[in-house]
């Protein structure tokens, strides 16, 4: 069964806040599911779908009593950062197979307000001591060795990383709730502190307080709201791991769930008018691009190096809200903020400095977990109502 | 001068127990396929290529290259803090697998993907010792 056209996306919104020390996180929550729904023209009464991660509590349980809303659906698949990627390609095939018709995934989180915290398990995962006792002090470790790695493999340098934080930045300049709104140069991102080589702090996204929200509807309720909305085309999600000691950090599970989303879709690398990708660091974004197929693998380096990725004119504009690197990552998981983006980018509400023209087709990623050892990869590829 | 790196306790399950008390002797075991001969990391029970459940251990060499690694200079962990700056990398060893690991006993700036690389034992105290390398 495919999910092409069988499910639209209704309304959006990001918590306009970078930092909330003041309110529950469960509070943040239900302010951007509301602020979503409100952008739908729908209501809390109308949610039968709920989708969540697994952060605030017994899986949706708790949310779901807290907004008060009555689900025939449930799905709180946990894959970090990706997982809201992974909620809209789910709630499609949900609405497709008639199980709910107006879902809502909702996400927050306070990392600059609170300790950072995990869920907790009963069990520390099997992989966990083999992993925690060499000083891996936050993601940003596990994304060095796969800088390193790939840097030896095909000669990727730091100025090329640098690239890609400079066109978020140049992105921000436009967002006037971006967290760094600054424009910044690659002379800059160099002249940084070095945090965990080849990583300088430029090349590592924001720690931010925040949340959002989309709604993900029937066609049938899509008719009926005065809203643009926009068409769910295809989804791939995987988990790409260890294996069994063998790892290769010079590639993402992008391999696996881009290519699914195109094929579900039935467009190729070549018809994305626009692009969100997951950029918790820049060398998430280079490797990301090549996986998805923008570029051969050991390109990336070289394609970002001429604006490739600066909108409205690069050849492959992405992340124009100012992404994770300079804008908005809350929760430490930046998914959410990937597809609303792309979805401000296909109703034409992206900031006209770099609103693409005629933008019809458009594609978020989102990564989860570490590239350093497992990660969730989520690729959702969405268009405009008669694409 | 920076301290010297600290040496964590690890957390044991039942899975490992014999991985970790071998480190305690200086020797680094691997879990081995008795059906496919595969070299398994991080040591489990079954076999992720076969998934034979019939596996044992073996010694390794020790020897192994960088696959890669990176050079800590901020760290938010107690007593790694106090280390700064650390080599965290993935060792390649002679058997295959890709460990993650610490290089230790040299200048930070000189290590190099595909350097050669033996593996050294630091004792915790507690009858288990942390597996790092050290240029061979
Ligand atoms: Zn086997």
């Amino acid at each position: 069964m495919s999910i092409r056209g069988k499910a639209f996306i209704a309304g959006a919104f990001e918590h306009p806040l970078r930092e909330i020390p003041d309110r529950s996180t469960h509070q943040v929550v239900a302010e951007v599911a509301l602020g979503a729904l409100a952008d739908a023209g729908l209501s809390l009464s109308d949610v039968d779908g709920y989708f969540c991660d697994a952060s605030l509590g017994f899986g949706p349980l708790s949310m779901v009593d807290y907004l008060g809303i009555h689900p025939t659906h449930v799905d709180s698949t946990e894959t970090g950062g990706s997982s809201y990627v992974v909620h809209v390609g789910h709630a499609a095939e949900a609405i497709a197979a008639g199980s709910c018709s107006v879902a809502l995934v909702a996400m927050a989180g306070r990392p600059r307000s609170t300790a950072m915290r995990r869920p907790t398990v009963d069990e520390p995962t099997p992989d966990a001591v083999f992993e925690s006792l060499w000083g891996m002090s936050g993601a940003v470790n596990g994304y060095a060795l796969a800088a390193t790695r790939h840097m030896h493999e095909f000669g990727t340098t730091s100025a090329q990383l640098a690239e890609v934080k400079v066109a978020a930045s140049l992105h921000a300049q436009h967002n006037p709730n971006a967290f760094l709104p600054k424009p910044v140069t690659v002379e800059e991102v160099l002249d940084s502190p070095m945090i965990s080589s080849p990583l300088h702090r430029q090349d590592c996204c924001v720690v931010t307080d925040g949340g959002g929200a989309v709604v993900v509807v029937s066609p049938e309720v899509a008719r009926q709201l005065g809203r643009t909305s926009v068409k769910v085309l295809g989804h791939g999600e995987t988990v790409k791991h260890a294996d069994n000691g063998r790892i290769d950090l010079t590639y993402t599970g992008a391999v696996v769930s881009g290519p699914r989303a195109f094929e579900e879709a039935g467009v190729t690398p070549a018809d994305i008018d626009y692009a969100s990708i997951y950029d918790s660091f820049t060398i998430t974004v280079i490797e990301t691009i090549e996986d998805l197929g923008f570029c051969a693998k050991g390109e990336g380096g070289r394609f970002v190096s001429d604006g490739a990725l600066v909108a409205p004119d690069g050849r492959l504009p992405f992340n124009t809200d100012g992404g994770g690197l300079c804008n908005n990552h809350p929760s430490n998981r930046g998914g959410m903020t990937k597809i609303i983006e792309a979805v401000r980018q296909l109703r034409g509400e992206a900031h006209e400095a770099v609103q693409v023209p005629d933008c019809t087709i458009a594609l978020a990623h989102g990564t989860g977990g570490s590239i350093g050892t497992r990660m969730g990869s989520a690729t959702l590829i969405l268009g405009t109502a008669d694409a | 001068m920076s301290a010297p790196l600290p040496v964590p306790t690890p957390a044991v399950s039942a899975e490992a127990e014999e991985f970790w008390a071998a480190t305690a002797e200086g020797r680094l075991l691997l879990r081995r396929c008795d059906d496919c001969g595969t070299v398994i990391w991080y040591p489990r029970a079954h076999c992720p290529a076969c998934g034979s459940q019939r596996t044992s251990w073996t010694q390794a060499s020790g020897k192994g290259t960088v696959y890669t690694f990176t050079v800590v200079h901020r760290s938010m962990l107690e007593g790694f803090r106090d280390a700064l700056p650390y080599v965290i990398a993935y060792v390649e060893l002679e058997e295959g697998p890709r460990v993650l690991t610490n290089v230790v006993d040299c200048d930070p700036a000189s290590v190099e993907v595909g350097m050669p690389v033996s593996v050294v034992f630091h004792d915790t105290g507690t009858g288990r010792a942390l597996f790092r390398f050290r240029p061979a």
